[in-house]
């Protein structure tokens, strides 16, 4: 579950004013509104890296408006990925595993569960170097899945990609979304994106919430 | 009423152009490798290893090479953090910081050297040398040395960290990672190929620094002679060819540094 009671952050002359909303555990929001009108800043909040000039935020019921963002357990991907360029793609899906000192076979059994659900089996000992961007975009869910997080924050991720990719990776988020049954929060422009993937929509414009609805 | 066309728009050819870029930086390029083939041409081979029998020089080119990747390792310490510092964080007096870190930079060499042999007449410095003689002795070589190269370094660390995305430490930090293990995990392999360019500009600026060596050293002959103060002594007793010879070993070093370090880089390139 998230929720957020009256969120308020300052940016130089930005403001995101009152944010406040609740999705259920389980469920997948998709977060719309034009560039620039604070989704991004918002989903920052929510993963910890942005500081929150008042208001509170809860995660699976707990506060943790004031935790660092190591101990959200909440998993992020950026619209740009931000892939770890000397890392390769086994690298990546072990990397929280590895900080959260998990055993060898632990992180091997878990690296093999994820490359199989993302298809990326044939890549993990490749680089980001070279990967098409549906494929850069699995490795990103796979990183951000991987320490098995009740939260999973998705900051535009299909923008980038091809048609035929992107309803690949329509297929692949439902298919997450059924397997893990983790709390979904994404940024999205795109109304097909909502329509196919997102139980619950809401709309920001000029950093308030506008537009809380039920879609899907 | 009809307007009348207007003409079809034509372009001049772009070569005049071109050949003004190549013009202007050609002569840069052809008084750099006309400098060095004079050098190479003033001696002959045997010349050349003649020096290699001066034991004043063999001093002075072990002292040079060992000085100047000291140098180097104690200025990739203090730039790396400081670099870092700069790039990923906002503190008061950040913009002053940035200042006071260029001032080795534009600061006349010989004015670092005095302001050193000052510092060290202080109570401060006083203090320091009876724990460590550093004044005209050796430690005030590699002393003299750092305060230069590091100000390159730090410039080149920061503007390495500058183009490192920070959104990977911020997503190692979602992972599970504190601030210290996203940039000992991610950013610190990702500045990989800045910190051999910081390491080769260190390097190179400490084998040939020579005002701030001479002034707070001195150039006492084995034992706070470097290269460059070599050089200097030669030419001061008319040794044209011995001060030619050691600038040729010296040229000879830094390419030989600057075609390593070009190999290795583009053998990380290709991994």
């Amino acid at each position: 579950m998230i929720r957020l009671e009256n969120i308020c952050i300052k940016i130089g002359n930005f403001r995101v004013e009152e944010v406040s909303f609740e999705v259920p555990s389980g469920g997948y929001c998709a977060l719309m509104g034009k560039t620039g009108c604070g989704k991004t800043t918002v989903l920052e909040s929510i993963c910890g890296l942005r500081k929150v000039t008042s208001g509170k935020i809860f995660l699976m019921g707990r506060d943790i408006t004031r935790e660092r963002a190591a101990n959200r357990g909440v998993g992020f991907v950026p619209q740009d990925l931000a892939l770890f360029s000397t890392m390769s793609i086994r690298e990546h899906l072990s990397f929280a595993l590895m900080v959260r000192k998990q055993g060898a076979k632990t992180i091997a059994r878990r690296v093999d569960e994820l490359a199989e659900l993302l298809g990326l089996s044939l890549l993990l000992d490749r680089k980001p170097n070279g990967l098409s961007g549906g494929e850069s975009q699995r490795v990103a869910l796979g990183r951000a899945l991987s320490a098995s997080p009740d939260i999973l924050c998705l900051d535009e991720p299909l923008s980038a990609l091809d048609d035929e990719t992107r309803e690949e990776m329509f297929v692949l988020l439902k298919r997450v979304k059924q397997e893990t049954g983790v709390t979904t929060l994404h940024i999205t422009h795109n109304m097909s994106e909502t329509n196919t993937l997102a139980d619950m929509l809401l709309r920001m414009e000029e950093g308030r919430i506008v537009q809380p609805d039920h879609g899907g | 009423m009809k307007q009348a066309k207007p003409k079809p728009h034509r372009t001049h050819s772009d070569a005049p152009f071109i050949i003004g870029l190549c013009l202007l930086g050609g002569i840069y390029v052809f008084l750099i490798i006309g400098m060095l083939v004079a050098d190479a041409a003033y001696l002959s081979p045997k010349e050349f290893l003649h020096i290699f029998k001066s034991p004043e020089i063999r001093y002075a080119t072990r002292l040079s090479l060992i000085s100047s990747s000291l140098t180097t390792i104690l200025s990739l310490w203090v730039a790396v953090p400081i670099g870092y510092l700069l790039s990923r964080f906002k503190f008061p007096g950040k913009s002053l910081l940035d200042a006071v870190l260029d001032i080795p930079i534009v600061l006349p060499p010989l004015v670092i050297g005095l302001s050193l042999l000052i510092f060290f007449q202080t109570g401060l410095g006083k203090a320091i040398e009876k724990v460590v003689p550093v004044t005209y002795a050796i430690p005030s070589v590699i002393l003299a040395q750092f305060m230069v190269a590091c100000a390159f370094a730090v410039r080149t660390m920061r503007s390495t960290f500058d183009q490192l995305n920070p959104r990977r430490e911020d997503v190692a930090r979602t992972l599970g990672c504190t601030r210290s293990q996203a940039f000992w995990m991610v950013a610190f392999p990702e500045a990989r190929r800045g910190m051999l360019t910081a390491a080769t500009l260190a390097w190179a600026r400490s084998l040939g620094e020579f005002g701030p060596i001479l002034l707070f050293s001195g150039a006492t002959r084995m034992r706070t002679e470097v290269l460059p103060t070599t050089v200097f002594l030669e030419m001061s007793v008319g040794n044209i060819e011995g001060a030619v010879a050691v600038s040729m070993l010296m040229v000879i070093a830094a390419v030989l540094v600057l075609v390593i370090v070009r190999l290795w880089g583009a053998e990380e390139n290709l991994r």
